[in-house]
């Protein structure tokens, strides 16, 4: 006997396999199809634990230390595990108030209760050994270690350069950059940030809905390790560096010595100087605003590679070599001064010497008279068809000693000084209206042309080496194979014979035996050198001077700029002397004229 | 004839296959959702999955005892039953302990017992004795409103518990009430009042009036000739255009916030992702985010990590999907697939009225159950916080489920002694 309606058990079977058929589709669409759901998980799970590596450490040529990581100390609290702790206690071990305690706890909770923030920061290294004794006292709070750049001596702040946050742009531009990382900002800390940088570890790991860590994922699959940064090795000689500073203290100013036989750089001052730590660590921010505001000093200011002084009487010497070089004068060619040149309406002063005299003399004296002559000569006699075409020729020689270009060295932020086109004059004084007397200023370093500090060392580098240099550079070594860019160990030569550098050397020998530069004589060590004295707009003039020393094997290479020192004789002559003296007997002997320098104050 | 001595004497195997297979996935599925490093050991008792694992044996020696009853114990005792159930349900208002709003646990020493578990059971019971006392139809008025009180009791004292979502399980007999003769139109009707409902929450309700409107009238054209059915026709326009005007009122006015809420989730799936889209949310990241494969057994990350809520009870369902993935989300739906046609074909072979009807009990209310739960985890249905039968963390739940299943093995093991 079939019960009553028994067909209707097909409408209610058939309702039930819908369901299941309805489940089974949506399962297949959300878990095969929809991929959402699975990038969804992901972020609601995984969260990258970024490891940093530490920076790579910088040491002087000498192996001494000069930038290295101090380990500073974060107090960290996780409110919701931060229960029945002893208040007074803590509140004791930090030296604070019971408010600020509150305070900062309901601050930290508002952040996040199950997440770690900042409770206090930098505790001293003192304090951190007695704190992380008592921690286990206290649930929920636990110290987290950071680095801070450090630099033992006080020293080579422009050089060094520093670390600061990374910007909004460059977190764009840049993905190995999060908010709140450091990246080096000047000096060598942005030019090798790459090798001090390392390579950042990320492990990925596991959160709950909480946010508390659960562990890394699939094992450490996804993992990378964190490679530590590259140590630096610097070619600076930090005594001698530090002695710069000493030397250029309460001057403006900047000192270049270069080790000419391979172009690096021994010393690099730049006057007034900061101590590099002001710019590390919490108060960094403070500390720079601070410099910054020194409009008068500006401390921040690097002279040695972006100020821009004329070059005065060193480049003199260029035109020596360059009118030898192109046959318009030799050595016995002689050329009036009667205190002075005159020729139409210009006129140039010199000083008292004897006249005429030939090139040695000339150079030795320094005189104004004869090398405008010279630059004349240069301009017209060289054989080519007008000024203009003499002219270009004469500034693609200056340029190849490195003068108005940059040298895209490893110091970030070098500027070109100024060689002025041919454009320019004929912007100036019209198309074909300029001749070789229009820009006789050139001829003794004034006038539009100016060099940096680091140029002029350079140059003095080229006269050393008889014709050639190795781009100037700080870094002599990366990582543990010292190995450094193959364009800082080639050649590059200047198109002029070394015979005439041979001469040009013997007359700036005189220069000290008998000439401008006396005060620079060092017992026997035979040198090279050349006063400059500069026309500043503001104030006295500016003081240069360039020395090799010694002049028949150079080790050294020194340029220095005093702004405002008057004379090339009175500071940079006496400056520079003394920075080869440390350098090659390591100890002063001439003890007044050390103290003269260093207590001189020229402002 | 003579009863057998052997109490598992001719049981379906298939169907005590399946619900075993649905409670070691459920055992194996809670242990998986709370482990964790602390809490490894399989029996630490102090976890759910230990006491689950209690709840089985017990469960176990329950079948067992159900086994052993002679089975005209409960079509004999169906009414003293659920007269002992009706006063618990009331008792339980007033000496009850309230546990997430819901005031519906008796807390007998260390065990939580939850009468409303065990109302389904007995109303079963109930439904079956009543309809099948001979000279009962479906069709008298009288029946059909007796059969509603029936219902509606146990349904009404749940309500009052706060316990809305295991109240609307009892709307499941409606499929035992159509099988007995209950015209179809009551099923056509109910879903289309489900239909209208979400039309009306969705769509502008002037828009939906128009519409019927429009049906209305090429209805009247086609049908203009006979005046009695134009009568039924306007009729039901007029109680569906109330309806639906009505609709707004009841959700705005009558639903509480939560359940409001629940609602406005499912229709718009973004509404709130971490407010009061949350659960869902979580929960449909955690399926979705299982693939085809799943992330393995105790490799889920959602579930593990606390995302989903209520993980090892009303969202058990979730840890299924992300760590056995597709396969094993469909194969936890065939499973169910399978017992209920299964229950349905049992039903149908029963010489007696009252063991069909509460074979079709057990089916409805069974698949009420995980038609519910398992749509509230992959956001087709709002969240109601009813268990999934066997799987879900429970002894109250698992033991009611139990004794409602076999009791009807039980009867259809002897169905052949029977007249």
């Amino acid at each position: 006997m079939k019960a009553p309606y028994s067909g209707r058990k097909y409408v209610i079977n058939i309702s039930i396999l819908s369901i299941g058929l309805i489940f089974i589709f949506r399962l297949f669409y959300m878990q095969v199809i929809d991929d959402s759901y699975k990038i969804s998980a992901d972020s609601n799970v995984l969260k990258p634990l970024i490891e940093f590596p530490a920076r790579g450490l910088v040491y002087d040529r000498n192996g001494k230390l000069l930038v290295y990581n101090e380990a500073t100390y974060d107090l960290m609290v996780t409110p919701q595990q931060a229960k029945d702790i002893d208040t007074n206690e803590l509140c004791k071990l930090l030296n604070i108030s019971k408010a600020v305690f509150k305070q900062r706890m309901i601050k930290a909770r508002n952040y996040s209760p199950y997440t770690p923030s900042v409770f206090e920061r930098e505790i001293s290294k003192e304090s951190y050994g007695y704190i992380q004794e008592k921690l286990y006292r206290f649930p929920g709070f636990n110290v987290q270690a950071r680095t801070l750049r450090k630099y033992p001596l006080p020293i080579a702040a422009h050089m060094l350069g520093y670390i600061g946050e990374v910007n909004e742009d460059l977190i764009i531009s840049d993905n190995y950059y999060k908010p709140g990382e450091f990246i080096g900002v000047s000096g060598i800390e942005k030019s090798y940030e790459k090798e001090l940088r390392g390579k950042k570890g990320e492990k990925l790991m596991m959160y709950d809905a909480f946010n508390r860590a659960k562990g890394s994922f699939h094992n450490g699959m996804y993992d990378t390790v964190c490679v530590a940064g590259q140590d630096l090795t610097t070619s600076l000689d930090a005594d001698l560096q530090a002695y710069g500073e000493q030397l250029m203290a309460n001057k403006r100013g900047s000192i270049v010595a270069i080790e000419p036989s391979t172009g690096e750089i021994l010393a690099l001052v730049s006057s007034p100087s900061y101590d590099p730590n002001l710019l590390a660590g919490s108060d960094r921010a403070k500390n720079y605003m601070k410099l910054l505001a020194d409009t008068k000093e500006k401390p921040l200011f690097d002279r040695a590679l972006m100020a821009r002084y004329p070059p005065g009487s060193t480049f003199k010497i260029l035109d020596a070599l360059i009118a030898q070089q192109w046959g318009v004068i030799n050595d016995n060619t002689r050329f009036p001064c009667n205190m002075g040149f005159q020729m139409g309406n210009v006129t140039v002063k010199c000083e008292a010497h004897p006249s005429p005299c030939n090139l040695e003399q000339a150079i030795q004296y320094s005189c104004n008279s004869y090398f405008t002559y010279v630059f004349l000569a240069i301009m017209e006699k060289a054989g080519y068809r007008n000024t203009r075409e003499a002219f270009l020729k004469w500034r693609d020689m200056v340029l190849s000693f490195g003068f108005g270009k940059k040298f895209f060295s490893d110091l970030p932020y070098e500027l070109t000084g100024n060689v002025p086109t041919a454009e320019f004059y004929d912007k100036l004084h019209g198309s074909n209206r300029w001749r070789a007397l229009t820009i006789h200023s050139l001829a003794i370093g004034q006038g539009e042309v100016t060099v940096t500090p680091l140029q002029l060392a350079n140059f003095a580098a080229i006269l050393a080496n008889r014709g050639y240099y190795y781009t100037p550079h700080i870094v002599k070594g990366i990582g543990k194979n010292k190995v450094i860019d193959t364009k800082y160990t080639s050649k590059q030569a200047v198109n002029v014979d070394a015979k005439y550098f041979e001469f040009v050397l013997e007359a700036m020998h005189q220069v000290i035996e008998a000439g401008t530069g006396q005060r620079a004589k060092i017992e026997n060590i035979k040198m090279a050198g050349k006063t400059g004295t500069a026309q500043n707009t503001h104030g006295q003039d500016n003081s240069n001077f360039i020395l090799i020393a010694p002049m028949d094997n150079p080790k050294i290479v020194v340029s220095v700029i005093v702004e405002n020192g008057g004379w090339g004789a009175t500071w940079a002559c006496p400056i520079a002397s003394l920075m080869v003296e440390k350098y090659i007997n390591k100890k002063i002997k001439r003890v007044d004229l050390e103290k003269q320098m260093l207590e001189g104050k020229v402002f | 004839m003579r009863e057998q001595k052997n109490i598992f004497y001719n049981i379906d195997w298939i169907t005590v296959g399946l619900y075993l297979a649905l409670v070691l996935i459920g055992w194996l599925n809670i242990y998986a959702s709370l482990h964790n490093d602390e809490h490894k050991a399989l029996f630490d008792f102090s976890q759910f999955y230990g006491k689950q694992m209690i709840w089985i044996g017990c469960a176990l020696v329950l079948i067992l005892i159900v086994l052993s009853i002679d089975i005209k114990f409960f079509p004999t005792f169906s009414y003293y039953i659920y007269g002992v159930v009706v006063v618990m349900l009331v008792a339980v208002l007033i000496f009850g302990n309230a546990t997430q709003g819901h005031k519906s646990w008796f807390l007998i020493g260390g065990f939580k017992l939850q009468p409303s578990e065990f109302a389904k059971f007995a109303t079963a019971l109930v439904i079956a004795k009543y309809l099948s006392t001979l000279n009962i139809k479906m069709q008298d008025i009288r029946t059909k409103i007796i059969a509603v009180v029936l219902l509606a009791l146990p349904a009404g004292l749940i309500v009052l518990q706060g316990d809305a979502g295991s109240t609307l399980v009892y709307s499941a007999f409606v499929f035992v009430l159509y099988r007995e003769g209950l015209s179809g139109n009551v099923l056509i009707i109910g879903l289309a009042l489900i239909v209208l409902f979400f039309l009306a929450l969705l769509v502008n309700q002037f828009v939906i009036i128009g519409i019927l409107a429009g049906i209305t009238l090429l209805l009247f054209i086609y049908i203009r000739k006979r005046r009695r059915e134009l009568f039924t026709l306007f009729g039901t326009f007029i109680l569906v255009a109330g309806f639906v005007f009505s609709v707004n009122f009841g959700y705005n006015h009558i639903l509480q916030p939560h359940q409001r809420n629940r609602i406005e989730v499912l229709i718009d799936k973004n509404a709130d992702p971490r407010g009061i889209g949350y659960n869902v949310n979580q929960s449909m990241i955690a399926i979705g985010s299982g693939g085809f494969f799943g992330k393995g057994y105790l490799q889920a990350t959602q579930t593990k990590f606390n995302f989903v809520p209520a993980q090892s009870t009303d969202f058990i369902f979730c840890t299924v999907g992300e760590e056995w993935g597709f396969l094993g989300g469909a194969l936890v739906v065939i499973l169910y697939v399978w017992l209920f046609i299964r229950i349905i074909m049992m039903a149908e072979r029963q010489r007696s009225a009252y063991a069909r009807i509460y074979g079709y009990g057990v089916a409805s209310i069974l698949l009420f159950h995980f038609a519910i739960n398992v749509a509230m985890t992959i956001g087709l249905a709002p969240v109601v916080g009813i268990p999934l039968p066997f799987i879900s963390y429970g002894g109250s739940s698992l033991w009611a489920f139990t004794l409602l299943l076999f009791v009807f093995v039980k009867q259809d093991a002897n169905r052949l002694l029977l007249l």
